[in-house]
């Protein structure tokens, strides 16, 4: 896809202008764009599949929508080997603490994907008194793809606006991320 | 011969008798284990098959409505229990007589509070240990101070908690053991690839060979009951493609059905025809989706690729109609949304030529295989009898033997015009499950092969007033769902909100088995044996 043709391109403009705040050594520069490159072609999603849409995101893995076509190859079943958690169904209290131990699991650097109406914001269960009214309570959450459930062009759309964040960013003496973590989890304790 | 009425009062003097959809009695508590064993133990109609507990809040009190059901007669019956009070509710369990009344206690402890006594496992079903309050009842407590996000974890405990009434009358509380202390216990889920949904399970070892299985629900528990309390009629009616969502045309249906009968609505002749094609289609598209995952566990990657691709045409044509490719809220009250695609019945005809040509190849390519046939033959075995104590419907219920189809049982929609076959086996093996849900598909085909000429031209609902009210009473309908007889169960006061909404879900009960379907054997049998089982855990917990 065209640059032109994403949506929501002013807040990724917005996030390189505050990368590049401090300015870029010219050569890391270069590091950073390598290695991005190499790692946005190759984002391997961990699915913490709870319901609905973890059988959407199946379709999305098999063949029709194919989704190795774009470097996000196969699923991988434990947090140390995947780069970024796709939670696609509902999150309830009891899974809370379950999906805060995956996303520690994780290694560096790591994404969260949110994916349909119920992990972005409880969805139609918002109301209920066992659902967290979405995953951004407990993580911080990169991209969020809307839909009960989101069709699998859309949560393929999501992937790619996930790739094109890791492009941008500066894997090299850029602890931007890790920062903004931190924060995010200081008032959480 | 006397009637089961004349017999029950002869036996509790008691009892007294309403006619809610076929006969209701109701006994007090004391009376209760007395009656149920004798319902049992019955030498014409033994009730043997409990088809679901229905825990109630009546506002003075609470109480149970159990729906029995004879399989050799096909007689059924309902008796409704309550507890002396609110403050301290207890019942008496049937668990000893019933082996599926023990998760449904469960259930009912933790969504009322309500305590069974000689209940040998009374834990908590969906909810953590340290949940406070029993959510189902009127006067819970919702706001998120008391209940918080909890982000520690649970504790696993070794024990649980029974009540056990002494000779003399005395409740004492015990503590049975559920894992001993040099038990080797591991845990599986609930993030686990091959459990199918957020099924947790700790299973305890002995070598490779499993002693016992634990499983644990709620990881998925949406609250779907208690919100429906809150919700008019025509708003319930989305969660029921969220249940299960491989069978959500005819869960939708089963609601729709129990507040049509409620109204006393008759839909039009061509909302039937869809509706029945549909539920058809759903079948065969969940029984895919089956194959592919099954196939998966055991190791046959490619065959998830294969299932998926016949599955997307199914999909392609359900979404040509609804719009959606997985929660298609078509059904409505009434009839259906709006009329078919130009396209339908075409693009179902073609299908219809192609899957039995693509069933053959799945067998070609799956199901002869040696390795296949290994896995398969004689592993997680169970009885027809064992299955019926269990409540163990659908597919996996006929794959021992056991008759309970309802499309043949209590004939809905247009079941009662087609012909078609209940596919049985005998062998009760994961062999036979797999091959009843193939065989399935093949008389899913023939179902649909019948209608599809032949849908009658007119509107497709009925009108509907905008606000619908339903009478005061109780009403509970079943349908076939892709995995096991579905149940919906209104109570009504005459408002636009329903009193009490439950759904009776076929893969509780799967899952409630898995202890005795997988004892004895091997951990690695233990994934083929759940996947042959085929639950979907949201369905399970709700
Ligand atoms: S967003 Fe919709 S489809 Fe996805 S998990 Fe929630 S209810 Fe299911």
């Amino acid at each position: 896809m065209q640059y032109e043709d994403f949506k929501d391109n002013e807040s990724l403009e917005k996030l390189v202008e505050e990368l590049n705040a401090a300015g870029t050594n010219v050569v890391v520069g270069v590091f950073d764009d390598i290695i991005n490159w190499g790692r946005s072609n190759s984002v391997w999603p961990l699915a913490f599949a709870t319901s609905c849409c973890g059988i959407e995101f199946m379709s999305v893995a098999a063949a029709r929508h194919d989704m190795g076509r774009f470097g996000f190859e196969v699923t991988r079943n434990s947090p140390r080997q995947a780069d970024f958690l796709m939670v696609a169904g509902t999150i309830v209290h009891r899974m809370a603490p379950i999906l805060k131990r995956v996303y520690d699991q994780l290694a560096e650097p790591k994404y969260v994907i949110a994916t349909g109406a119920c992990a972005v914001s409880g969805g139609p269960f918002r109301n209920s008194f066992h659902t967290v009214p979405g995953i951004d309570q407990i993580l911080p959450v990169d991209v969020f793809v809307p839909g009960c459930p989101p069709r699998p062009e859309a949560m393929l759309y999501g992937m790619m606006q996930l790739q094109r964040k890791i492009k941008v960013e500066n894997f090299f003496g850029g602890v931007n991320r890790k920062q903004k973590r931190e924060e995010f989890f200081k008032d959480k304790e | 011969m006397a009637t089961i009425q004349e017999k029950i009062s002869a036996l509790i003097p008691e009892a007294s008798f309403a006619e809610v959809q076929g006969l209701q009695v109701s006994v007090p508590d004391a009376q209760w284990h007395k009656l149920a064993k004798a319902l049992y133990e019955d030498a014409n109609s033994p009730f043997d098959y409990l088809t679901t507990i229905v825990g109630m809040d009546w506002g003075e009190t609470l109480g149970c409505i159990y729906y029995l059901e004879s399989t050799r007669t096909g007689n059924r019956l309902s008796v409704r229990v309550e507890t002396a009070d609110r403050q301290n509710p207890q019942l008496h369990s049937v668990a000893d007589l019933w082996e599926s009344a023990n998760f449904y206690e469960r259930e009912v402890y933790d969504f009322f509070g309500i305590v069974f006594i000689n209940h040998p496992d009374m834990r908590r079903l969906f909810l953590r240990r340290d949940w406070v309050g029993h959510p189902l009842r009127k006067d819970y407590d919702a706001s998120p101070e008391v209940n918080p996000i909890r982000l520690h974890h649970e504790e696993a405990y070794d024990t649980t908690v029974s009540y056990v009434e002494q000779p003399d009358g005395k409740i004492v509380k015990t503590e049975p053991v559920i894992f001993e202390p040099d038990d080797y216990v591991i845990n599986i889920g609930p993030q686990h690839p091959s459990t199918h949904g957020v099924l947790r399970l700790r299973c305890s070892l002995d070598g490779e060979f499993i002693k016992k299985i634990d499983p644990y629900c709620g990881y998925i528990h949406r609250g779907i009951e208690k919100m429906s309390e809150s919700l008019t009629y025509p708003q319930t009616l989305h969660f029921t493609d969220r249940l299960d969502y491989l069978s959500a045309m005819q869960n939708r249906h089963a609601l729709c059905m129990c507040i049509e009968d409620a109204m006393q609505v008759e839909i039009p002749e061509r909302a039937k025809y869809i509706r029945t094609i549909n539920d058809e289609l759903m079948r065969i598209s969940s029984h895919l989706l089956f194959w592919g995952t099954f196939c998966n566990d055991l190791g046959s990657t490619t065959a998830l690729i294969y299932g998926f691709r016949e599955r997307e045409m199914v999909l392609d044509i359900l979404e040509e109609t609804t719009g959606a490719r997985m929660s298609f809220h078509y059904n409505k009250i009434g009839g259906v949304m709006h009329d078919i695609h130009p396209d339908y019945q075409r693009k179902i005809k073609e299908f219809c030529k192609i899957m039995p040509e693509r069933l053959k190849e799945y067998h070609r390519f799956f199901t002869g295989n040696v390795i296949a046939q290994g896995r398969m033959h004689g592993i997680s075995v169970i009885s027809k009898e064992r299955c019926i104590a269990h409540s163990m419907t659908g597919p996996s219920g006929r794959a021992s033997g056991w008759a309970c189809d309802v499309r043949k049982r209590i004939p809905y929609a247009l079941y009662d015009k087609v012909e078609f076959d209940e596919v049985l086996r005998t062998e009760g093996d994961i062999y036979a499950r797999y091959m009843v849900r193939m065989d399935e598909i093949l008389q899913s085909i023939r179902i649909i092969e019948q209608l599809i000429d032949n849908i009658p031209e007119g509107p497709v609902s009925e009108k509907m007033k905008p606000i619908i009210k339903l009478p005061e009473g109780q009403w509970f309908r079943q349908v076939e769902a892709s995995r096991g007889a579905f149940g919906v169960y209104i109570e009504s006061r005459g408002d636009k909100y329903p009193y009490r909404l439950k759904f009776n879900s076929p893969g509780m009960m799967l899952v409630a088995s898995l202890d005795e379907v997988c004892r004895g054997g091997k951990i690695a049998d233990l994934i083929a044996g759940g996947g042959s089982l085929d639950y979907v855990i949201p369905d399970i917990d709700r």
